[in-house]
């Protein structure tokens, strides 16, 4: 096990520190009293010999000693319990406030080349199974290895040659449970490899069922999935069967230990050195003897798993961060005068995307960016607003280098709108107001502004209805609508909008056009172009082609230059010679 | 609907389950042998005798041993037979889905139902073979067991184990709604995360990094809460139970003592019904384990019979294709809505055999969609379509989808190798066949590879270019010889030579084609254009009737050729 994960683990249960302490201290307490309850029953059963030979008075005081032990027992167990669960739930909590805390604060570079499905199931699955191992680590590790320990004791002092015969026999027990989960993990690991390939199968074909439905292939798949299907049955069964053995087979340990107990017990008691109380008392040990090596095992599989997502946690707590100048610039009266200088940037070292760029947008000016689907259009989105940053040059707004400021203070300038409209689970109003806190008044206005207003009030709930799920029950067009609103209620200097090409409904198409129009008045703005006649009216155009931005200029310059624009313009816009 | 499932595996079932309660049988026999040790062997001294019951007791071990062993065989046996055969059905029942059902319940989650919630329930049946057996049998053996030592004595007993199974019971009925609320909250911290990664950019343009935080942190404290409280209950387990079977062994002794005293009870029996009275607990916490396995892996078996359940609203015909003279396509004012919007609205119009056909139209206005009801992917809401004069409903679906050569505007293939991907077309199609099919669709690059067509292809054509790939969905659905050939958009990655090329060729075969596109240029010299706005068809005609008649057309035209072309 990897120590330096599991050290940097319990620096998080130190704020809980105290927790763990009382949960010892209670855990020892409780086995303690635990164990003690078989000899106080052990020596009950002595009190009661056969007839006439029971010692009535004895009996009674042993009883009130057996019920006082059990009931500090349990109300310790109780508190172990209860402690460890707080503990584990908090640390747990931090876990994730922490994770979510550096997915927020992480470079965006980091997030696009990561798989959301990979991040999410590190927040929810890994820190789950960090919260399993860590609940059983508290409750059982200590637990049992005290019980293990303290039966040793306990045997010990009734008779030595008894308890020696279960100390050896017991090691039996572990070594046939790691025999099994050896040839198991083979066989389990085979199992895993067979589901995985059965998945994935599964996957591409429901995937793309449009295809298989259209050449009429679902009878071949159903064959091929079978056939899969059936080697998972051949190999499940071995494994399956397997990993049921580990229970029956330290079960015929523990009852071979069992036996011999009782066996050479009642040869003690017979030569006279040992009551039947003890034996009694020994049978009870016995049988519960195994039952922590057994738990102890389960743990140390459910921490290894813990570890390893831990492990995975850690990975991620440990990459580093967008550092932030110490002494921002911020701009008085921002005009929107954008220089772009000598800029180059490229995602991958050894393929530079960007290189030595200028650009200047005079206050009010439209940029527009063109290029076939795929090009890298965002990439200069992700520059302007400092997504990224770029290798080498300067982009400077009124003069002042971006560089020299806060980011979030440079991305309050601009007002962003993108293809996909993000909206969050919240009301209509508060997502109009996420930028700005705003009054009602401010928040119609903007969705007047925005031509979102009358679809609003067509809404059930208005402007308090709830948008679900990451927008589900609003159309395409109705959530760029409300995402404009937003920018509306913002009044930023500067723009950077992606015109959508599709997936928007015809009706609402020329309402968002309009919004755009009224939104880029008076403001510097960068868009990523579709429409022939933004592309016409805009005061330079960026034409890009794999990520890289290869001419630049007006319309008819650039048309003039019977470059790839002029290949681009007719064939993209679909116009002919 | 489990009975379904168990039935091929019926004979391994019970005699898992006979074997299990053979070794629960011997298991029970323990404590009796014991008693006998220390009353007779003990009592009288008698070594041999103590010998004798010590060697019974190995022998019943090693019997229960192999026991147990037949039982976990016949469990994992059938508890497998049971998935695989499960699996067959649902992949089976999906296999007949509509584009609809799959889009509404999603492929990530008809995956986990196939693997993780078919898993549950494997797990179920085999507790149910080992556990529901042992448990109850070992329940009730010990409770006889007990009444034949003594009756008086079993009377305690019959007051103990009630308690300790409502105990076992109230608090499992207190906490698993609990643990429904805790996965909601789960769900909720998760869902908090999913939009924070997808709105990354706009959570960061405008600032909102502390706000979100605050949203997150919210919503764990909320799940913390409810840990908390779910487990302040659970703890209550194993405390109760205990003090309940301590109390119950206390009783024993103390009544036992009186009985002793007088006779009617010996030693060895006190000891022997202590050790029934530890059993019962054992049992009784391990039947109730798998109770909880039963009932999570009976909301699983619900959600795979969701899937079961969902019946496709498209049903296949039985008439097969004929060869026939008559129109190949025809719409009757057909209209189709689409999660309640109005997709296709009206339409009629005719298809004849060997005519190219042109679908042009904006974004939205139901090019695919008419297309897709061709194939009767969709079922119309209104209207009637008919094939060859006949309605589309009584066609065998694979029949007329064989007709069909389909090239999807997404260029998808099949992890495979070439000649696998193009044999979805004609599954016995010869080399030459395939060859030709490729030279077609102008994707001779194949023949430059170093294994030709036996190049394997990754998931989702990753080693592709998008063209390339293109080219080679329009080889597959071209080596079928198809009757009618639907280009969906799908020359989009070409570029212009290679286009015109493909065109040129597709041309020169003998079948129906229809080309659906957003550009005037790649249909414009078709025998026929349905121009299409809303849903609904607004001109029919080939290109230079529309110029003339049909006022979008014109406009599609004019925003597209330059003033002399067109």
């Amino acid at each position: 096990m990897d120590i330096k994960t599991i050290k940097r683990l319990l620096t998080f249960c130190k704020p809980y520190m105290k927790y763990l302490y009382c949960a010892l201290i209670c855990s020892l307490i409780q086995i303690i009293f635990t164990l003690l309850t078989p000899v106080l029953i052990g020596r009950a059963v002595d009190h009661v010999i056969g007839v006439n030979q029971v010692d009535f008075h004895l009996l009674y005081q042993t009883l009130i000693y057996i019920a006082l032990s059990v009931i500090v027992a349990e109300i310790f167990d109780l508190l172990v319990v209860r402690l460890s669960n707080r503990m584990t739930y908090a640390i747990t909590k931090d876990l994730r406030d922490q994770l979510f805390e550096r997915y927020s604060k992480l470079p965006l570079s980091y997030i696009d080349s990561h798989p959301h499905g990979d991040l999410l199931s590190r927040m929810s699955n890994d820190i789950d199974l960090i919260g399993d191992g860590l609940l059983q680590g508290f409750t059982h590790l200590f637990n049992g290895i005290a019980t293990i320990i303290g039966t040793i004791c306990f045997m010990l002092y009734i008779n030595i040659p008894i308890a020696i015969i279960v100390i050896v026999l017991t090691p039996l027990s572990l070594v046939v449970a790691t025999v099994i989960a050896n040839k198991t993990y083979k066989y389990f690991q085979e199992q895993l490899a067979l589901r995985g390939e059965m998945s994935a199968y599964v996957e591409e074909m429901i995937g793309h069922q449009k295809i298989v439905k259209a050449f009429a292939y679902e009878k071949v798949n159903q064959e091929t999935f079978e056939e899969i299907n059936q080697r998972v049955y051949v190999s499940g069964v071995k494994s399956q069967f397997l990993g049921a053995l580990a229970n029956p087979s330290t079960r015929v340990v523990n009852n071979i230990v069992y036996a011999s107990v009782c066996v050479a017990g009642s040869l003690y008691v017979v030569m006279g050195h040992m009551s039947v109380g003890s034996l009694s008392s020994f049978l009870t040990y016995a049988n519960q003897y195994t039952k922590p090596f057994n738990e102890i095992s389960n743990v140390f599989t459910e921490l290894q798993t813990a570890l390893a997502s831990a492990a995975r946690i850690f990975d991620i707590l440990d990459t580093p961060i967008e550092e932030e100048v110490s002494t921002p610039q911020t701009i008085n009266h921002p005009q929107g005068h954008i220089q772009i200088v000598d800029l180059t940037f490229s995602y991958e070292k050894n393929q530079k995307l960007i290189e030595h760029l200028n650009v200047e947008a005079q206050p009010g000016q439209t940029i527009a960016i063109v290029g076939p689907t795929g090009c890298g259009k965002t990439t200069l989105i992700n520059l302007l607003m400092r997504f990224y940053d770029p290798l080498a040059g300067h982009i400077y707004i009124d003069g002042i280098d971006t560089l020299n400021m806060d980011r979030s203070y440079l991305r309050s300038l601009y007002g962003m709108v993108l293809q996909e409209s993000w909206l969050f689970h919240g009301t209509i109003k508060e997502n109009i107001a996420y930028g700005k806190e705003a009054s009602d008044e401010e928040i119609i206005e903007a969705a007047k502004n925005a031509h979102a207003h009358k679809f609003i009030m067509q809404l059930k709930d208005g402007y308090n209805t709830m948008v679900s799920e990451e927008g589900g029950n609003l159309s395409q067009g109705q959530k760029q609508l409300l995402c404009i609103a937003r920018i509306m209620l913002m009044k930023p200097p500067m723009l950077i909008l992606d015109e959508a090409t599709s997936s928007i409904d015809t009706r609402t198409e020329k309402q968002v056009q309009d919004a755009f129009d009224t939104m880029m008045q008076g403001r510097t703005t960068f868009i990523v172009a579709h429409r022939l006649s933004t592309i016409q009216k805009a005061d330079q155009i960026l034409v890009m082609n794999h990520g890289q931005i290869i001419e630049q200029g007006k319309h008819e310059e650039l048309l003039k230059k019977h470059g790839f624009y002029h290949h681009l313009y007719y064939s993209q816009f679909d116009v002919q010679h | 609907m489990w009975k379904k499932y168990i039935k091929p595996y019926r004979k391994e079932a019970i005699t898992g389950f006979i074997f299990k309660l053979i070794e629960a049988f011997f298991e029970l026999m323990v404590p009796l042998i014991v008693a006998d040790i220390i009353d007779n062997g003990i009592g009288k001294n008698d070594t041999d005798y103590i010998i004798k019951m010590g060697a019974l007791m190995f022998l019943l071990t090693f019997i229960g041993y192999g026991c147990a062993l037949v039982c976990q065989y016949f469990a994992s046996k059938t508890s497998q037979g049971f998935g695989t055969y499960l699996r067959n059905d649902m992949y089976r029942a999906i296999n007949a889905y509509d584009y609809d059902d799959i889009d509404r319940i999603g492929t990530p989650s008809l995956i986990t139902r196939m693997s993780n919630d078919v898993v549950q329930i494997q797990l179920a049946v085999a507790m149910i073979i080992r556990l529901c057996s042992r448990g109850p049998f070992l329940i009730i053996g010990s409770l006889i067991m007990a009444f034949r030592i003594n009756f008086q004595m079993a009377l305690i007993f019959l007051v103990c184990a009630p308690l300790i199974a409502l105990t076992i019971y109230l608090v499992m009925f207190k906490t698993f709604p609990l643990y429904t609320n805790i996965q909601k909250q789960l769900d909720h911290v998760s869902l908090i995360c999913r939009e924070n990664l997808s709105g990354i950019r706009v959570i960061r343009a405008f600032s909102k990094q502390h706000y979100e935080r605050k949203r997150f942190h919210e919503a764990t404290s909320k799940q913390k809460d409810e840990q908390i409280k779910v487990g302040k209950i659970a703890a209550l387990l194993n405390p109760c139970t205990n003090v309940i079977v301590n109390c119950g062994i206390m009783l024993v002794l103390y009544v036992g003592a009186i009985k002793v005293n007088v006779g009617t009870l010996t030693q060895g029996e006190i000891v022997a019904l202590i050790n029934y009275m530890n059993a019962i607990l054992l049992a009784m916490i391990a039947f109730a384990n798998t109770i909880l396995i039963l009932i999570k892996a009976s909301a699983c078996y619900k959600r795979v019979e969701a899937i079961l359940d969902i019946q496709p609203s498209i049903v296949s015909g039985n008439a097969k294709n004929e060869d026939s003279d008559a129109p190949l396509v025809t719409f009757d004012h057909v209209s189709f809505s689409y999660h309640s919007a109005r997709a296709i609205e009206d339409v009629s119009f005719q298809i004849n055999q060997g005519e190219t056909i042109g679908i042009i139209g904006g974004t939205g206005s139901g090019k695919t969609t008419l297309v897709n009801l061709i194939g009767r992917f969709y079922e119309a809401s209104s209207g009637q379509i008919y094939i060859k004069d006949k309605p589309i409903q009584d066609y065998d679906l694979s029949q007329l989808r064989q007709m069909m050569g389909f090239v999807p505007q997404q260029a998808v293939l099949f992890s495979g190798t070439i000649r696998k991907n193009i044999c979805w077309g004609k599954l016995d199609a010869s080399d030459e066949e395939i060859n030709d099919a490729l030279t077609l669709s102008q994707s001779s690059f194949v023949f430059d590879m170093e294994k030709g067509i036996d190049t394997y292809i990754n998931q989702d054509g990753h080693n592709l270019s998008g063209g390339q790939k293109q080219r080679l969905t329009i080889a597959r659905a071209l080596v079928k010889k198809p009757e009618l050939l639907i280009l969906d958009d799908s020359a989009s990655a070409l570029d212009f030579a290679t286009d015109a090329a493909l065109r040129k060729a597709i041309a020169s075969l003998p079948q129906t084609t229809i080309i659906v596109s957003q550009r005037v240029s790649s249909l414009m010299h078709a025998d026929k254009i349905l121009v299409l706005s809303h849903g609904q068809l607004v001109g029919v005609g080939n290109h230079h009737e529309l110029m003339q008649e049909c006022q979008i057309y014109q406009e599609i035209v004019h925003s597209q050729l330059s003033k002399e072309a067109a």
